[in-house]
């Protein structure tokens, strides 16, 4: 059902808390939101449902004051308003809690709480009403704790006890689960409920199907920049709610074949610590693990527990201490450079797209050159073989359906999505021994991350080693062989897939960061089971 | 405010040659404004300024005298600063590569010139380069600012110039001014072009920014400096050595730099004084911006801070201007560059229009 502003029967009599209508924001080259119409009732938990890039960021932050609509008019409690800033919103009483957290590392939570409120006879008794309200919502939090020796989850904590203090009448939570354990997770749910129990409605913005079905009542899903439906999550399937998502029927990757995997590892790593270069970064600590191949192993964990550092370290990015704590095919790398490991055999791929896997800017030709000279031999006396160059990223273009116009499109003119398929395509098709891979479908659209799970399966058959770091448990259920979670920078023992449970690897992913396991829901191993 | 900036989202392929353009026409104006001010009749101070050197008899030929240089030193440039290695030092690059090639010709005035010049441009080379090598040492080593260190050690260049032409390499002969003994003409660089002064420095510049274009467009080593300086950790995951790459823009643009100043001192000027430069290795970084950081677009750049140097000196002869009109010229482009580059990444637009619906 394509509801209207104010014309959907399931509301009744009520009076909206905010309404939405003809909703247009235009960005140069892209028309963020198209006539968007949005009802959210008091004491409702209402999903923002959508793909990377369908508007839901750009909807949110005009009703937050963070930016203008070209045209459109906004009622807050039936009365028409223009939402001028963030300051004006949360005077009206609308709160929060962005999906990347703005806090000083250094200082301290209650610090930070601090520094966010306008007026300085608020600051009166803060100490009292940060225990207050964290103790009556199950937000556990210490004042006095530096944010820095936080865990990400009581990073979230201190955001949202920061919007609860202003007594919000709606909470906007943009894709808040990213950075948390299914305990995190399921402890933050009761939390929202309770909220929305007690009359403050929850616009909560997501493309995770099963969060949404397990917490929402309704849900406005979003394509393109436009609403394309209107239901109840609860009464739907997660399929259907994808396919009106995509906009297209899905189709899952079909799963590994896996043949038993033999002969010795191709990639070892024995006892490797690493300091960080970051300031606040996490140290490696005695990390083993061995891959061999026709294996896919998946590397868990909550973003910031050392995922950057394994993976700089993998790829020769930094250095290893001693050259035998990383081996590939029995030769020792750990004090080879990224170019010789490539030599070897060993292709990565980075978390981040732009200016680390990829030079927004440069050719896409060119950025075949960037980590395929070395494997596809692309140059000729120290100059570039442009003609074979611009052959090999055709290749990869036509192989991984790249949407674009040819090797001379620019980095930056492709999708996010487009791009992770064509520096995935890059590394796959080098045909390496060893893959290391990070995060491959963030902020990736359904489709592509489809494209991509089947590549590196493809790549798994034909015998060679993959490791897989992500935030995302299901696309490691539904990829890996075996399992294993970096907490703290420490590496737990692999586990097999089959063997692991959502609950241990919760646990595991808690790490010793003094996040209490809370009891886990009967229905935490639910939503994230993996796709059968 | 009637007028704001609009992010584009992306460089502006247009705006990146127009800019240049721009900033060079809003410079023309300034300049005849600034004529205008100072009791000149405009028009024909610009005319005198940036017409009559070029329609003098001598006028062209000079011109590509004093671009090549210019040219020289801002294709070494541009290799680095495409590299984000900020080389401010190519002043004193030059004074070192002089001072080294000078030597030389001062040592051994009898040397057969097929001998002599070329081992004047190896010594040149070596100069800047060992003048580059402390910044880059330093960077690479403990990481100080190379903008610092290169631009300071200017000054000690030309201290050290100003101690050998007043002290050890004096010219006994030469009544105590502080200036060296002329070289030899086995020191000098043939002349190409009869009854002008164009030298084989030139026609070496013209080469050295066809190489250079080919190193930064065709090149594995100009790919490397273009990604270190787009996307750091880009090269770094490339595998590219960033020390590597930061040692490579310093060594040519202090070789260049070294260069230009063996072949000014021997061709020009023939002999070391304290005046070896009227501020060449500072202008080459105009150079290399109005020239888009590319080898080519160095040349058309060199030729047009060329004309300023000369413009300058017409309009001290025509007009009785003093000197610092040079200086004002390429003060405001650089000014007016800055502020054209803008919008390669903003567009202008006029007021903004009021929220429709917005009750």
């Amino acid at each position: 059902m394509i509801g209207q502003a104010g014309g959907d029967t399931a509301i009744g009599a009520r009076v909206p808390l905010l309404s939405l209508s003809g909703i247009v924001k235009q960005f140069p080259g892209c028309l963020a939101n198209d006539r968007v119409d949005l009802t959210v009732l008091p004491g409702e938990i209402h999903a923002l449902l959508g793909e990377n890039g369908a508007g839901k960021s750009t909807l949110v932050k005009i009703i937050y004051g963070v930016l203008k609509p070209d045209q459109g008019e906004i009622h807050w409690q039936g009365q028409p308003v223009i939402v001028q800033n963030p300051n004006h919103a949360r005077r009206l009483g609308i709160g929060m809690v962005f999906q990347h957290f703005s806090l000083f590392e250094a200082l301290t939570v209650v610090e930070n709480i601090a520094l966010g409120l306008a007026d300085a006879a608020d600051r009166k008794g803060l100490h009292g009403r940060i225990a207050e309200i964290s103790k009556a919502y199950g937000l556990h939090l210490d004042p006095d704790k530096a944010v820095h020796d936080l865990s990400v989850g009581e990073r979230q904590r201190i955001e949202i006890v920061r919007c609860l203090l202003q007594k919000p009448k709606l909470l906007i939570m943009d894709e808040p689960t990213s950075v948390l354990t299914p305990q995190e997770v399921e402890r933050l749910f009761e939390t929202l409920r309770r909220l929305a129990h007690e009359g403050c409605a929850i616009l909560y913005i997501s493309h995770k199907l099963e969060e949404i079905r397990a917490l929402c009542e309704r849900a406005t899903i979003m394509r393109l920049g436009k609403v394309v439906a209107h239901c109840d999550p609860r009464k739907e399937t997660a399929k259907h709610l994808a396919e009106l998502m995509i906009g297209t029927e899905l189709k899952a990757a079909s799963h590994h074949a896996r043949s038993e995997a033999n002969g010795g590892p191709r990639l070892a790593v024995k006892d490797l610590s690493l300091k960080s270069e970051q300031q606040f970064g996490t140290d490696l600590k005695a990390i083993s693990f061995a891959v061999k191949g026709g294996e896919i192993l998946g590397i868990g964990g909550i973003a910031g527990n050392g995922q950057a550092e394994l993976m700089a370290a993998l790829s020769g990015e930094m250095l290893a201490a001693r050259p035998d704590t990383i081996a590939i095919d029995d030769i020792a790398v750990g004090r080879m450079g990224p170019r010789e490991r490539r030599g070897l055999g060993s292709c990565f791929v980075p978390e981040e797209r732009n200016g680390h896997g990829a030079v927004r800017d440069m050719s896409l030709s060119e950025n075949a050159f960037l980590s395929g000279n070395v494997r596809q031999v692309l140059s000729r006396n120290g100059l570039i073989n442009a003609g074979k160059t611009a052959g090999f990223a055709g290749d990869v273009i036509k192989s991984f359906d790249v949407r674009t116009t040819g090797p001379a499109a620019e980095a930056r003119s492709l999708s996010g999505g487009n791009l992770q398929k064509f520096i995935v395509g890059r590394e796959v098709k080098q045909s390496p021994k060893v893959l290391v891979v990070s995060q491959p479908t963030w902020g990736v659209d359904a489709g592509a991350a489809t494209a991509i799970h089947q590549a590196l399966i493809d790549l798994a058959d034909k015998g060679a080693a993959v490791i897989v770091i992500s935030q995302d448990l299901d696309e490691i259920f539904s990829l890996a062989d075996r399992i294993a979670v970096i907490a703290e920078g420490k590496l737990s023992q692999a586990i097999p897939i089959a063997e692991a449970s959502i609950e241990q690897i919760g646990l595991l992913m808690g790490g010793t960061q003094g996040t209490p396991a809370g009891p886990v829901g009967a229905n935490s191993g639910a939503r994230h089971a993996a796709p059968a | 405010m009637l007028l704001r900036l609009e992010p584009r989202g992306q460089r502006s392929r247009l705006w990146t040659y127009a800019s240049p353009v721009l900033a060079l026409a809003l410079t023309v104006v300034t300049s005849a404004i600034i004529f205008a001010v100072l009791g000149k009749d405009p028009l024909q101070s610009l005319h005198v300024f940036l017409v009559s050197p070029l329609i003098s008899a001598t006028g062209l030929p000079e011109l590509f005298v004093k671009a090549a240089p210019l040219i020289l030193i801002g294709v070494g440039l541009s290799l680095g600063f495409r590299a984000n290695v900020w080389n401010i030092g190519a002043e004193g690059q030059y004074t070192l590569g002089a001072i080294f090639a000078g030597g030389l010709a001062l040592r051994f005035p009898e040397a057969p010139g097929l001998v002599l010049i070329p081992a004047m441009m190896v010594l040149g080379v070596l100069g800047g380069m060992s003048w580059a090598a402390i910044p880059a040492y330093l960077r690479v080593r403990w990481n100080a600012n190379e903008i610092l260190t290169s631009l300071m050690l200017t000054y000690v260049a030309q201290l050290l110039l100003i101690y050998l032409v007043t002290g050890p390499w004096r010219d006994p002969e030469g009544y105590g001014f502080p200036q060296t003994a002329l070289f030899s003409s086995n020191a000098t660089p043939p002349i190409l072009v009869e009854a002008t002064r164009v030298h084989l420095g030139v026609l070496v510049a013209f080469l050295v920014a066809i190489v250079g274009w080919i190193v930064l467009t065709r090149s594995v080593i100009g790919f490397q400096l273009r990604v270190l300086g787009q996307a750091p950790r880009a090269a770094r995951f490339a595998g590219f050595s960033q020390d590597k790459l930061i040692w490579l823009s310093l060594m040519a643009g202090g070789g260049l730099a070294g260069l230009a100043g063996m072949f000014e001192v021997a061709g020009p000027i023939g002999q070391l004084t304290p005046a070896i430069s009227p501020g060449y290795g500072f202008t080459a970084i105009i150079v290399a911006f109005l020239g888009r950081l590319h080898p080519i677009g160095v040349i058309f750049g060199g030729l047009i801070l060329a004309l300023s140097y000369l413009g300058g000196e017409a309009a001290q002869i025509d007009l009785g201007m003093p000197n610092a009109v040079t200086g004002i010229f390429q003060g405001v482009l650089l000014f007016f560059l800055l502020a054209c580059d803008v919008l390669i990444l903003y567009r202008l637009r006029g007021p903004k229009p009021s929220l429709a619906g917005g009750a």
